[in-house]
């Protein structure tokens, strides 16, 4: 399909108006032949395709769980036209090669435009810088570094590795969690529940501890950090404190943390296991409001598929980590739009924009506007469903919305111009 | 009762029935037949993923003197990277034909998962730091025969304080005697040294002490918990002298209790650490009554679970 | 004292003054009736034993209990005579404990060794024999009696077993439809027996 009218929609913060798309771009709409294929977005919102700071994509190593072929139909699903894969892959992304080969799968496989995240430490060992520049340099062109799954707690490991990537205009995404105040069996938030249940748990300040720190060193090396996963007020707060100096720091929440609480945890069903964790009521009230006032730039996937037999075991046994790719706007629809947090301009700054910006991705998060890539998602703002598992792209299943009612908004998504996904096709 | 998974499942009557049914049960640990028919025809699995002779051999105890087939699974590797499941352990446990089975893991909320993957009746016999049911429910059974021997009928535990000393964050045998000596009315304090009392504590039925000596002198009832070597490497207290000292129950302290108050230990003792051998032989140590209390307490339970109708 | 009519206030009828016949129930014994009955039975159990020697009164729990008792005060009022009473419950022998929620257990109670006693069972009503069959199960796992036999208040007939009583205090034939109540005064506040229209045919109990 080279040519595609999409007719009426509202155009986030411009009204309604017409978009024509040819080979990849728009163009002004008046340029429309009589027969070319036609997309009635009347009552629906255009946003910019959204952008994924932060999905796991599971290939190479477990494509039980996960392949850049299911998970991007997922992310196409969801309305995303670009994901940043994280690095703890097997092998992990610590070389260009392995970047290469991950981009390589995203254009051969993917719906949505994939972005290698590249490993801080070799092998995620948090110990040795992994080959930055040369990934950087790659095909994959990363620019987004990351040991998620672990915190880089080496202190001087991290200062190196801001400073280095300032040569290239590269980020640090940090998973921020104290490895002395949360260890590896740590399984949820430490509070009243994890003390009547039994489980062990960490605290918010394993994680504003390391933010604090790492703020501190992205002034010293006047570098670019971005903190993962936000899950706590107390991370807020630094941040806050953090952007007030005009520190080059950035935040993402997950949609999960937006909604979910530690209360989840109490029949031990390991669907609601993820790092960090679901944690009380006060804590998401806090995090709805750092994205509303910007605080929070970004809301990112966290997409963590795990196939059933890594989740059915005792909780604290259990494999970390929930869906989110299909569901996220749906999240963000119900906690940000309908209370009046976020209008649909923002949705579409923290969805897309802010996200391109950090990921440094030139072609997406742009206006919808003539010239510019056909990178765009149609919403429909009143439809709902009943959120079904077993009724997804993704080759697995732990999503923690089964059974709940959520919104419906994704109706078409456009990648470069080709229609990725179309509600009831 | 459907299954038996946490202390708090049991209300006052049902704890009573469960202990009175267990002093039947105690008589027949003397008689020639050691043998009920009441559960003749039951299949009882003994499913334990954490080692433990003592209570294992207990609930094998109970339910065959209850004339119940029992089998001991012993459910190991069931780790991530040994790739079996404990969704498939127990599911291939249980589609063998059970009517009940016996969990113990070392991982808290186990059994509880357990309960919603299967049919058969799940019994918690200790799931991580969480909970141990009919640990408390012995417990209970001892406190009451040793109160009865001054209040005979004595029902509940109204005006009886029970002090549990030592680690609780780890400890399921605290929680669930918190849970099952509040139903019974009893006033409970936990003492420990800070690092060793879990987050949320202000929301228990219980007082907090971190001072030993200053509740000494007002339990009726004084349980020592034990205090397991590898927490040292924790950090969680500087050496076993300094943790001695000031939370063991050395022999000065044994002359401190009050008078007609006894001694409790769910086993097995550190002798040394958290309980002198003074303590642990004493004559008002009912430690040894817990232990025959186990069979008795466990075969009322069973027969709960399995004496009736489906 | 009379012996037709409405029964007579007794000393021990804490609760003076008892049911009528009604549509639904009618008394077939009375106060004095039961007490003729139990010392009938206590002479005839001492008859047949030849005396006291190695006797032992085991009530089923609840009534038979307090039956028993009154059986060995007879014994002890009337020949001067302790026979030891004691209770056996049978619940976990019975054969119907998976049709009904789990039963409560009641109270074993032995005053003597069962080995080469002559163990006289005592209950209220003999009704299928199960309960009976139930109670034989019981003692042969407590020991080996030299004798067992039986005695029962009231026998109403409709066996499922081969079983009989050695002492009966009265022969009461009824319906299978029927139940039949007897109250006692250390336990219901009042001496009868009566036959009631039952809801349940199919409530089989002793």
């Amino acid at each position: 399909m080279t040519s595609l009218l999409i007719r009426g929609a509202d155009l986030v913060g411009r009204g309604r108006s017409d978009l024509l798309i040819r080979s990849g771009r728009f163009v002004d709409p008046a340029d429309a032949g009589a027969d070319v294929a036609q997309l009635d977005a009347d009552g629906l919102v255009a946003l910019p395709g959204l952008v994924d700071l932060h999905t796991h994509l599971r290939e190479p190593g477990r494509e039980d769980a996960e392949t850049v072929h299911s998970g991007t139909l997922a992310a196409a699903r969801g309305g995303f036209t670009a994901v940043l894969a994280m690095a703890n892959t097997t092998p992990v992304t610590d070389t260009a090669e392995a970047a290469a080969h991950v981009a390589a799968l995203g254009a051969r496989d993917g719906s949505a435009h994939v972005v290698p995240v590249g490993a801080v430490s070799k092998g995620l060992n948090g110990v040795e810088l992994a080959e930055l520049g040369l990934m950087a340099r790659s095909s994959a062109r990363v620019r987004v570094f990351s040991d998620d799954g672990h915190c880089v707690s080496d202190a001087r490991l991290m200062r190196r590795a801001l400073e280095y990537v300032r040569a290239f205009d590269g980020v640090i995404a940090q998973h921020a969690q104290d490895p002395q105040l949360a260890g590896v069996s740590a399984c949820c938030h430490e509070g009243e529940i994890s003390g009547k249940l039994g489980l062990p748990g960490w605290p918010a300040a394993a994680e504003a501890s390391v933010v604090a720190r790492d703020v501190q060193i992205a002034e010293l090396t006047r570098s670019r950090l971005h903190i993962c996963h936000v899950s706590c007020a107390e991370t807020v707060d630094v941040i806050r404190w953090a952007k007030q100096r005009d520190i080059n720091v950035t935040a993402e929440v997950a949609p999960h943390h937006l909604v979910l609480t530690t209360n989840e945890v109490l029949g031990y069903d390991p669907t609601y296991k993820v790092n960090p964790p679901l944690r009380p009521s006060e804590q998401v009230e806090a995090l709805r409001e750092a994205l509303a006032d910007g605080t929070i730039d970004a809301v990112a996937t966290d997409h963590a598929p795990h196939a059933r037999h890594d989740k059915d075991h005792a909780f604290a046994e259990a494999a970390f980590g929930m869906l989110g790719l299909e569901t996220a706007l749906a999240v963000v629809v119900e906690t940000m739009i309908k209370s009046g947090l976020l209008s649909w301009t923002d949705v579409a700054k923290r969805m897309s924009i802010m996200p391109a910006h950090i990921a440094r991705l030139t072609d997406q998060g742009r206006p919808l506007a003539v010239g510019e890539p056909a990178n765009v998602v149609l919403v429909d703002p009143a439809a709902r469903q009943v959120i079904d598992r077993n009724d997804s792209a993704s080759l697995s299943r732990n999503n923690p919305w089964h059974g709940r009612e959520l919104p419906d908004p994704v109706v078409a998504t456009i990648w470069a111009g080709r229609l990725t996904f179309r509600k009831g096709q | 009762m459907r299954h038996l998974l946490s202390a708090a499942d049991l209300d006052q009557t049902q704890i009573t029935e469960i202990l009175d049914l267990a002093e039947e049960m105690s008589l027949v640990q003397g008689r020639p037949v050691k043998k009920l028919p009441a559960l003749r025809g039951r299949t009882v699995v003994n499913l334990f993923f954490e080692d433990s002779t003592r209570t294992r051999s207990s609930f094998e105890i109970a339910g065959k003197w209850l004339s119940a087939d029992v089998i001991n699974i012993s459910g190991k590797g069931s780790s991530v990277s040994k790739g079996e499941s404990l969704r498939d352990t127990v599911l291939t446990v249980a589609a063998m034909g059970v009517d009940a089975l016996v969990i113990r893991h070392h991982a808290s909320g186990a059994p509880w998962q357990a309960s919603r993957w299967i049919d058969a009746h799940v019994l918690n016999a200790g799931d991580g730091t969480h909970e141990h049911p009919t640990q408390a429910l012995l417990d209970a059974f001892t406190i009451r025969r040793h109160l009865r021997s001054s209040t005979p009928d004595l029902m509940r535990f109204d005006g009886k304080t029970v002090a549990i000393v030592g680690d609780i964050t780890h400890s399921r045998v605290a929680r669930s005697n918190v849970l099952l000596l509040a139903t019974l009315g009893a006033q409970v304090i936990l003492v420990a040294p800070p690092t060793l009392l879990p987050a949320g504590i202000d929301s228990w039925p219980v007082l907090v002490c971190t001072d030993f000596d200053e509740v000494l002198p007002q339990a009726d009832i004084v349980m020592m918990l034990r205090v397991q070597r590898e927490r040292m490497s924790g950090g969680y207290f500087p050496t076993p002298r300094e943790y001695t000292i000031s939370y063991g129950l050395t022999r000065p302290r044994l002359e401190m209790m009050k008078p007609g108050a006894a001694i409790c230990h769910p086993g097995p003792m550190n002798r040394g650490l958290e309980i002198s051998a003074d303590a642990a032989d004493a004559a008002n140590s009912l430690i040894l009554e817990q232990v025959a209390a186990g069979v008795s307490v466990r075969m009322s339970v069973l027969y709960e679970l399995l004496g009736g109708a489906e | 004292m009379s012996g037709t009519g409405a029964p007579q206030a007794r000393p021990e009828d804490p609760t003076p003054g008892v049911e009528v016949d009604s549509p639904t129930s009618r008394v077939v014994l009375d106060a004095d009736q039961i007490a003729r009955a139990c010392a009938r039975m206590a002479h005839q159990i001492l008859e047949a034993n030849r005396g006291a020697e190695g006797l032992a009164l085991m009530g089923i729990p609840t009534r038979g209990v307090a039956l028993a008792h009154r059986l060995a005060a007879v014994m002890d009022e009337v020949e001067g005579v302790r026979v030891p009473v004691g209770a056996l419950d049978v619940t976990m022998y019975r054969d119907d404990l998976r049709r009904q929620p789990t039963r409560a257990v009641g109270h074993t109670h032995l005053p003597v060794e069962v080995d080469d006693s002559t163990v006289v069972l005592v209950d209220d009503v003999l009704y299928s024999g199960r309960t009976v069959r139930a109670a034989l199960d019981a003692l042969g796992d407590l020991g080996r009696p030299r004798a067992v036999r039986l005695a029962v208040l009231v026998d109403r007939g409709h066996r499922e077993l081969p079983i009989r009583a050695d002492h009966v205090g009265s022969y009461i034939p009824t319906r299978s439809g029927e139940h039949v109540s007897v109250r006692l005064a250390e336990i219901d506040g009042v001496n009868q027996v009566s036959i009631e229209q039952g809801n349940d045919p199919d409530r089989r109990e002793a």
